[in-house]
């Protein structure tokens, strides 16, 4: 990574003159809780998509295809939503053991 | 060619802000303040302004609705007094600190308890370390010409920082007086256009405001907010030469009164300087040699020009209309910032500098006190030993 810029060179106010560089910012990292999808259930009926308040659930030609892990902060709120439990909250360590195995 | 009128410092702003035609007010009414935004209505309501006048449930949410507005891009101002103040304390911060360039007047009001409505500085020296400039007037004409170069100030390119205009509650803020009002178009060619550096509203090159800033940038952020500060006062001067050269009246960081032969020195801001003026032109025609020093500016504090001013007396004494309570001998704002310009700026053989607080909650403050204090600072000069650094005028013991 390259040297951030000191007082000088820094915009003023805080201001941020890149638009969407959030999109850069890994807030995945402080996630306790993985959102994990049983497919089988999902009717991707979208509710998961419209309340997602990190824009982390992934849709391809209209049908949910998952979720982006480098954004999801974990706060379940896809689970509390979904209408017939296709999603299930696990916690990381455990998912982090899963993956290994 | 000027219009000369009899008006009182609340409508004296209320006419700098029709001729500056701010795009946004969002203010809340309070004692003193409230005229100055009454009066200001009406010329919404009369068309007299394009203004869009935000009327608000509270100075919490006026302050966020000025820095909303502010950050869109738009040239805004607003007003308040004390309490009203107080509740803007948090969000004064945030103007600041994203640099978003809002005039505010305040008319100087002490702080509760007990509730009082009358002058003193307490509630602007509360939000002294927010990073507003602050610039304070002797008299309506003065809060009139602070207004309108306060908008040149907060919005030069240098600084994009918020001013606080200040006069004394309802000692100026409602006494009349004759005051100068200039041409309306000589002020919008004074103050000109303004050209936000980061308008909201530009959506070719949307930006983020008031992103989250932790260790790694923060500290950046405020050394930038330091460096504004640190400009300002030069700016200030470049803007009151303008205003000079097109007005024909004189500003600076201070003014001195009678100072420069004399031999004792008092230091007071506001209207009471007002007062302290006759009582030096009084002692003089005895042969007195007294002056005056009366800071314009507060933030950003002027210690070295101010002590270079002061540095040939044999005594000087601060006036201070409020109390940092806890600090030093508890002394006023103003002295303990003198104190340490002195410390730093000062003489090698040290000057007598001493604190008379006076005036809390609207005391009055009259010709044979500050005669006094002259009289206190001549026996001072003389034998060189304060018997106390701070000294309560006029308060019943």
């Amino acid at each position: 990574m390259a040297k951030a810029k000191g007082w000088r060179d820094l915009p003023i106010g805080g201001v941020i003159e890149e638009a969407g560089c959030a999109r850069d910012l890994n807030t995945g990292a402080w996630r306790a809780f993985r959102p994990l999808l049983d497919k089988a259930k999902c009717t991707s009926c979208l509710q998961c998509w419209m309340f997602c308040p990190d824009m982390s659930v992934e849709v391809q030609d209209g049908k949910m295809t998952g979720f982006d892990l480098y954004h999801c902060k974990g706060c379940g709120i896809c689970a509390e939503t979904c209408p017939v439990d296709a999603i299930a909250m696990v916690g990381e360590a455990e998912a982090a053991k899963e993956e290994t195995q | 060619m000027s219009d000369y009128r009899a008006l009182d410092g609340n409508q004296a702003v209320a006419e700098a802000m029709r001729q500056i035609n701010p795009d946004v007010i969002a203010a809340y009414p309070i004692t003193p303040q409230t005229e100055a935004v009454q009066v200001f209505s009406q010329f919404v309501a009369d068309g007299q302004v394009d203004t869009e006048f935000v009327t608000v449930e509270s100075e919490h949410s006026a302050m966020s609705a000025c820095v909303g507005a502010a950050g869109a891009g738009a040239r805004v101002m607003t007003a308040t007094s004390s309490a009203g103040l107080a509740l803007m304390w948090e969000i004064t911060y945030v103007a600041a600190s994203l640099r978003l360039p809002i005039v505010m007047m305040v008319a100087n009001r002490a702080l509760s308890a007990p509730i009082n409505i009358h002058c003193d500085h307490s509630d602007t020296m509360g939000a002294r370390d927010n990073g507003w400039l602050q610039i304070f007037s002797e008299s309506p004409q003065e809060a009139y010409d602070n207004m309108i170069q306060a908008i040149r100030i907060a919005e030069h390119p240098e600084l994009l920082l918020p001013v606080m205009v200040n006069q004394d509650g309802f000692i100026t803020s409602h006494a009349v007086e004759r005051v100068e009002i200039f041409d309306d178009s000589a002020v919008k060619d004074f103050i000109g256009e303004y050209s936000p550096r980061y308008p909201l509203l530009n959506v070719d090159k949307p930006v983020t405001f008031g992103a989250l800033d932790f260790y790694d940038f923060y500290f950046e952020h405020k050394r930038q907010q330091v460096e504004a500060l640190g400009q300002a006062k030069e700016v200030i001067l470049a803007v009151a030469a303008d205003f000079n050269k097109r007005f024909n009246r004189s500003y600076g960081l201070f003014e001195t009164y009678r100072l420069d032969d004399a031999e004792v020195g008092i230091v007071v801001m506001s209207s009471t300087a007002g007062t302290a003026k006759v009582v030096v032109d009084e002692l003089r025609g005895r042969g007195v040699k007294v002056g005056l020093l009366k800071p314009r500016v507060f933030r950003p504090f002027p210690a070295e020009e101010m002590v270079d001013a002061l540095k040939h007396l044999k005594a000087v004494a601060v006036l201070d209309r409020s109390v940092a309570f806890g600090a030093m001998q508890n002394a006023g704002p103003l002295f303990l910032e003198l104190a340490a310009g002195f410390q730093a700026y000062g003489p090698a053989a040290r000057i007598p500098v001493v604190d008379y607080v006076f005036g809390l909650g609207g005391r009055d403050i009259g010709p044979t006190q500050i005669e006094a204090v002259y009289g206190d600072l001549r026996r001072l000069a003389s034998d060189g030993r304060p018997e106390r650094l701070v000294t309560y005028l006029g308060v019943r013991e």
